[in-house]
């Protein structure tokens, strides 16, 4: 009897996001950095060329990176490889897929390729993770054919409170579905323009079907393990690692504030003696907002 | 019976899941004294590397290896399984995963490949029996296939002759049990894929009886 192999289903793309779980995923942008990353005890790196605070401060258009520093940082590490493409560039996604990256970031943090359509993801072998600000953004993503999803925030300013404000906005939505009648689940799929099943699911389940991450703006032990406590499944750290004094050392208590999320005493002895963290920005004070890219 | 299910990362909420849906009490282990009071303990699924280096910051490491020299039954998928493992190979990374030392079986980290390698295939496993789910599958009299899920799996290269083999897919072994310290029976259990992200039980439920 010939047993049928399934490959790229939407369980093994969800899953490996499963198994990412109360994990801290790092930006990197070379093979060195990997390195450190990995040491430090991160469950998968994002490989870019410039991490969101340097995008800011050069400006131009972040386009995805140079292939061959993804495959040596791919080369370098063990542990799962992410690489980013600029939203609705399903182009660059076929040249990640080709290059056999582990999960592709469809981000708002490059300047986008389409103002209309995101990448139609459920064509990909590879998975994908994509941001969002609300339970919206969210769904279609999902119905897109992401497989994890992770909150906008504001990436490259070290400041958590964008990433906070799409934490709640989530979850308030996600409660507010629970125990909706067919009519309000009817109504709320045509406000999001998802399908009506998305929504059943979220309102019985009280949950997103896939993997949910915080990103965008964490810098310290103590961003990250809010984001935990606030019902994360993990955290991504950008510019915040290798931006700041001591890389290897803020990383390791980064990962080790994520585990003790729940323990002051834990938290307390990590934030200790970090050095400098990264230079900061007033999101106030920003003439272009990532977040706002591709809804 | 209660049961704990290692609380440092990856598939834990699902293992959890599936050992109440078996009846099993659960309790998450993050520190020493969660171990207490365990009969048996699963190593979800999630990055070996990580996990070894966090296992072992707080003490757990020693804390686990020590309840299992007395016998206690525990169950590793996936990464779980290679920290079990006799020997590691495919580590040359920078980090080195440390191993419990526990089976006699050589596992290669990553052996099929990136994560478009990964895959899903029915694998039979006589030891299962045939019910899935709580579901009676008693008309059929044949043992239902489990689906299993490998995701950036390790592989089997080998195991001691001690070593009881479980389940083969293609030449690959994919699980295996055997036995460790003070234990009566075998209390070792390893796959290399994640029964905890199917709706079958049979893995859980055999681990529960081993571990009873």
């Amino acid at each position: 009897m010939i047993k049928k192999v399934l490959k790229n289903t939407p369980k093994l793309k969800s899953g490996l996001a499963q198994m990412l779980k109360g994990g801290v995923i790092m930006d990197v942008t070379n093979a060195k950095q990997a390195k450190i990353a990995e040491q430090a005890g991160a469950v998968a790196v994002m490989a870019l060329e410039r991490v969101p605070s340097d995008i800011r401060a050069q400006g131009g258009v972040a386009r995805m990176s140079d292939p061959k520093m993804i495959k040596e940082i791919m080369k370098t590490v063990s542990i799962p490889v992410m690489a980013k493409v600029r939203i609705g560039h399903f182009v660059e996604a076929q040249i990640l897929e080709a290059l056999g990256v582990d999960y592709i970031d469809e981000s708002e943090v490059l300047t986008p390729a389409d103002e209309q359509y995101h990448v139609d993801k459920s064509k990909f072998k590879v998975p994908f993770v994509c941001g969002c600000r609300n339970l919206g953004e969210a769904l279609r993503r999902i119905n897109e054919g992401a497989a994890m999803i992770r909150t906008k925030g504001e990436a490259g300013t070290g400041n958590v409170v964008e990433a906070v404000r799409h934490v709640r906005a989530v979850k308030d939505e996600i409660a507010a579905l629970k125990g909706a009648g067919k009519e309000l689940i009817a109504k709320k799929a045509k406000e999001m323009r998802v399908p009506v099943a998305l929504v059943e699911y979220v309102s019985k389940n009280q949950k997103l079907p896939v993997v949910n991450f915080a990103a965008g703006g964490l810098a310290t032990p103590a961003d990250a393990a809010m984001m935990m406590q606030m019902g994360c499944d993990g955290v991504f750290v950008g510019s915040g690692i290798f931006k700041s004094s001591d890389p290897l050392k803020r990383a390791k208590a980064i990962v080790e504030a994520v585990l003790h999320f729940n323990d002051a005493n834990v938290l307390a002895r990590v934030s200790e003696g970090l050095g400098e963290p990264m230079k900061s920005l007033e999101i106030s004070k920003l003439t272009d907002l990532y977040a706002k890219r591709g809804n | 019976m209660l049961i704990g299910v290692l609380d440092i990362q990856g598939s834990v909420e699902e293992h959890a899941m599936m050992l109440e849906k078996c009846g099993a009490e659960v309790i998450f282990v993050k520190t020493v004294p969660d171990l207490e009071n365990i009969r048996g303990l699963i190593m979800p699924g999630g990055e070996s590397t990580h996990i070894s280096m966090m296992l072992n910051t707080g003490g757990l490491f020693d804390a686990i290896k020590k309840k299992i020299k007395s016998g206690m039954a525990i169950y590793g998928t996936c990464a779980g399984a290679i920290l079990l493992a006799k020997k590691i190979l495919g580590d040359d990374g920078a980090i080195k995963v440390k191993s419990f030392d526990v089976i006699d079986a050589e596992i290669e980290r990553n052996a099929y490949g990136r994560q478009t390698d990964s895959f899903e295939v029915d694998v039979e496993i006589p030891a299962l029996g045939k019910n899935a789910g709580g579901k009676s599958n008693a008309t059929n009299k044949k043992v239902r296939n489990f689906s299993a899920i490998f995701i950036r799996a390790p592989k089997i290269k080998s195991v001691g002759k001690n070593v009881k083999i479980l389940a083969k897919y293609k030449d690959e072994i994919v699980m295996a049990e055997g036995k460790f310290g003070n234990a009566q029976k075998n209390n070792i259990l390893i796959s290399t894929f994640h029964p905890e992200l199917t709706n079958d039980t049979r893995a859980h439920e055999y681990f529960l009886k081993m571990a009873s």
